[in-house]
């Protein structure tokens, strides 16, 4: 086998941190297999190219495997005569578990099998949360799929459907939590898996969990519906943690971190070192909790709200989430059954209206955020908007009914809580 | 895009077992399995290392390591023989990609800490730290990259290897790049993407064969494309002046070649913030923009994310994220510190832009 040249990759090698190239290399010279040898090589060289005229060379195309429309990400080369054993280069998507949990044993697993049919190439895990498996020929994509599959693991989305979700360590590690969000994040997906192998939306559609408003999978930005995980009780305070802690770090200090900091001016420091929140008007938007994990908690009535609509760019431009339900038990298998049922009137309302290749919150944009929740049976609420309507081209001859709806809804909910 | 079609048997397949997100309970430390939903704090001995108490009284440690990503087994096997020796077998991975290691005590840390940096990963990224930068596929396996992100990442990541390995940061920094405009890469503090500044160069040829014209054509944010006939042949046509060079015609018809090794440029993007601590979440706004692709080391944009960066840390207080702080010091005052120029291209003009004017007499002197 020649090797080709990477006079430009090679300065990849160069510095302290960890380098991809000379991982490639060493699949490359080290591999007991030809065929990876053969392929890494060749990849070397593509890259290379790239790097050289400053220009990508993969096309797409059709794989999949049998029974799934979706889960591949096919890549064919365009220069493939001159780098023929990596001219097909296909990457699998493969949902993670919940939380991104591994076992050295699941791993080594993983890449035993890997070896056997694919490049060596693997990433912990994609911008889209799947493991992405790179550099599968057409062929060697079923077999290991059917491998992996056995042992529990299932691809995930690509294409117009319902994508891999996202959850954060959460319960699993983290006191800021406020659900179970590994429960969240596979009721959801899997509840939806055949809309995940059979793309047939009107385009993408992800679903994120974070645990608090801290918000670590980020899903307010990159979700079409996105889980975060609040609570509606009094925040949890140890007074003696935060005396403890002005001691430590001094008055000054906490007034500047930590009190002048508060988003709705909710935190008062007392004469005596201990600290007074004001719960109504805290947004729980977890920053005194950061500064001092030992002396806040979250509250005992815990929950999520759901917002809905974020995505990237294409096509109208970035959208954040925005809320739909401001608060939710996430405890009993009713409240399970509710986000569930909130998830399938929203997808399906979507399918039904959206044009094709628009994105959830381009369509709220579009046909407005009423229409939406009528569409999908939630009522409105002032928690969905920053203020009120600002501009006066409205037509409001149902004002009446809806206003009487309003005060129906607060008898009914008083009557909840007598 | 659908022109190359790839036979498959389809006789005596096998039928997938459709069981989607796999339960993480089964890989989790049993000390966290033990404790889940039951943790009480948590705080942060050194860079790099997290402890979390539970109720319970029962710990765990966490040691957390960059890594290159794009690993090939043999890196996958060596991170595994690690955790095989130092911790009990446990790991994860965070959403930026690095490993993390779950130990019961603090017994094995500094000894596990060893091993890793001996086999050249690297400890850190924690809290007030510069995260590592996630990134998309770029050359290496996307079909539409302008450049690379594995290799904008390395290199940048190799300048940046202090601030990963220590906490010198007012607050924690995201980082985030994206090999085209329009898609994968995320909202970071600081982002460091594609940006096009000359329309796509259509290929005629290949546009009849190719592409649906019709979804190329509504694809396009501001109904630059039509269809038209070219040497008797059905393709499109771009209004180059409605052009904004987005680059999104490419990816459902591959002859809109919109990456050009000149004029396909890096843009550099700030203050994209998801938590809700403090203020609201924020998109990123641009900075800088006709920044040179330079493979393989990318040093003019390097320079520039490593200038935000040191006068984000001379200057910003404590637990500011950097959109806090450009929002209390405001943009006058970031592009004099950081000087970098202020055009006519920092304004926006897409739809609701007027809303990111200044509508006040609120004016720094
Ligand atoms: C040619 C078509 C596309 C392909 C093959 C593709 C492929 C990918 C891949 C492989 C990733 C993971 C990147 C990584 O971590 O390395 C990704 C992520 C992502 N893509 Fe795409 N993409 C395509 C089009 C788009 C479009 C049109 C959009 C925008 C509307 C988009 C938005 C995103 C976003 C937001 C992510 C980040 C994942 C997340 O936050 O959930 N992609 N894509
Ligand atoms: S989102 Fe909140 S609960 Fe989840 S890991 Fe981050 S801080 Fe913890
Ligand atoms: S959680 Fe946020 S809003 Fe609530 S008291 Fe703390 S700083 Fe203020
Ligand atoms: S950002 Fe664009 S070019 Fe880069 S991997 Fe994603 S889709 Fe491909
Ligand atoms: S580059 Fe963007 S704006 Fe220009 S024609 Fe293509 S889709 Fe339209």
């Amino acid at each position: 086998m020649k090797k080709h040249d990477t006079p430009m990759l090679d300065e990849l090698e160069n510095g302290p941190w960890p380098s991809f190239i000379s991982g490639i290399k060493r699949l490359r010279d080290t591999h007991p297999e030809k065929r990876i040898n053969e392929m890494t090589n060749d990849l070397l060289g593509q890259l290379e190219h790239s790097y050289e005229t400053r220009k990508g060379y993969w096309k797409g195309g059709t794989v999949s495997v049998y029974g799934y429309g979706g889960g591949i990400i096919p890549r064919f080369s365009e220069v493939g005569d001159a780098f023929p054993k990596s001219k097909e280069f296909h990457t699998l998507r493969v949902q993670p578990p919940a939380g991104n949990f591994y076992t050295t044993d699941i791993l080594r697993k993983m890449a035993d099998s890997w070896e056997k049919y694919g490049s060596g190439l693997v990433t912990f895990h994609g911008q889209t949360g799947n493991i992405m498996f790179i550099g599968s020929t057409s062929d060697a994509t079923q077999h290991f799929f059917d491998e992996i599959n056995e042992y529990g693991f299932d691809l995930g989305g690509a294409g117009p459907c319902v994508r891999t979700a996202m959850s954060c360590v959460g319960a699993g590690r983290c006191e800021m939590s406020n659900i179970n969000e590994h429960k969240a994040h596979r009721l959801l997906v899997n509840n939806f898996i055949d809309d995940m192998h059979r793309p047939a939306l009107p385009y993408k559609f992800k679903f994120k969990v974070s645990g608090c408003a801290n918000d670590c999978m980020n899903s307010i930005e990159r979700a079409d519906m996105s889980i975060i995980g609040t609570w509606r009780d009094d925040i949890k305070i140890d007074q003696a943690e935060f005396k403890e802690y002005v001691g430590l770090k001094g008055r000054k200090h906490v007034i500047d971190n930590i009190v002048t900091r508060c988003p709705t001016n909710a935190i008062s420091l007392n004469d005596d070192d201990s600290v007074t929140i004001d719960n109504q008007n805290c947004v729980k938007c977890m920053h005194c909790l950061n500064v001092v994990p030992k002396a806040f908690h979250p509250g005992d009535d815990k929950g999520a709200t759901v917002l809905m609509g974020g995505k990237r760019t294409l096509k109208i431009g970035d959208l954040m989430g925005t809320v739909i339900v401001p608060f939710m038990k996430l405890e009993s298998q009713e409240d399970w059954d509710k986000l569930v049922e909130i998830a399938e009137e929203s997808i399906d309302f979507w399918a039904d209206n959206a044009l094709e290749h628009e994105r959830c919150g381009e369509m709220i944009e579009r046909i407005g955020l009423v229409n939406f929740l009528e569409g999908i049976g939630i009522e409105v609420d002032p928690n969905m908007v920053g203020n009120p309507r600002e501009s006066s081209y409205f037509r409001g001859d149902g004002w009446d009914g809806e206003a009487v709806k309003w005060y129906e809804r607060a008898d009914a909910k008083d009557k909840d809580t007598a | 895009m659908a022109e190359v079609e790839v036979k498959k048997e389809k006789k005596q397949m096998r039928a997938p077992i459709e069981t989607g997100a796999p339960d993480g309970f089964q890989y989790m430390h049993p000390t966290m399995r033990k404790n889940f939903g039951q943790w009480k704090w948590h705080d942060h001995p050194r860079p790099g290392v997290l402890r979390h108490a539970a109720k319970s009284g029962d710990e765990i440690w966490t040691v957390r390591a960059g890594t290159q990503r794009i690993l090939d087994v043999f890196t996958l096997r060596t991170l595994c023989d690690i955790g095989d020796k130092f911790a009990d077998g446990f790991v994860r991975f965070t959403i930026r990609s690095n490993i993390e290691y779950m130990l019961k005590d603090a017994s094995r840390v500094e000894p596990l800490i060893e091993a890793l940096e001996k086999e050249g990963f690297v400890v850190g990224g924690t809290k007030n730290s510069v995260a590592m930068i996630s990134h998309t596929q770029g050359w290496l396996h996307c079909d539409i990259p302008g450049t690379d992100a594995s290799g904008v990442v390395k290199a940048m990541m190799d300048e940046l290897i202090d601030e990963f390995k220590n906490n010198d940061m007012p607050n924690r920094v995201h980082m985030t790049t994206s090999c085209c405009q329009i898609n994968c890469g995320g909202q970071g503090d600081i982002a460091i993407n594609i940006q096009h500044t000359k329309p796509p160069k259509i290929n005629h040829d290949l546009v009849s064969n190719v592409c649906e014209r019709p979804s190329v054509v509504a694809r396009c944010p501001v109904a630059a494309i039509r269809p038209a006939m070219v040497n008797g042949k059905a393709s499109l046509e771009v209004d180059e002046k409605k052009c904004i060079c987005c680059g999104a015609c490419f990816p459902p018809c591959p002859p809109m070649q919109i990456n050009d090794p000149e004029h396909s440029k890096l843009a550099i993007w700030v203050g994209g913030n998801h938590s809700n601590a403090r203020s609201k979440p924020t998109f990123q706004k641009l900075v800088a923009a006709g920044i040179p692709n330079n493979p393989p080391r990318w040093p003019e944009a390097t320079a520039i994310v490593k200038r935000i960066l040191s006068k984000y840390k001379e200057d910003a207080k404590d637990w500011e994220r950097i959109n806090d702080w450009i929002e209390r010091i405001g943009w006058p005052r970031f592009f004099e510190l950081t000087e970098l120029p202020f055009t006519k291209y920092h304004i926006d003009n897409w739809r609701g832009g007027r809303k990111t004017l200044n509508s006040s007499t609120y004016i720094r002197f």
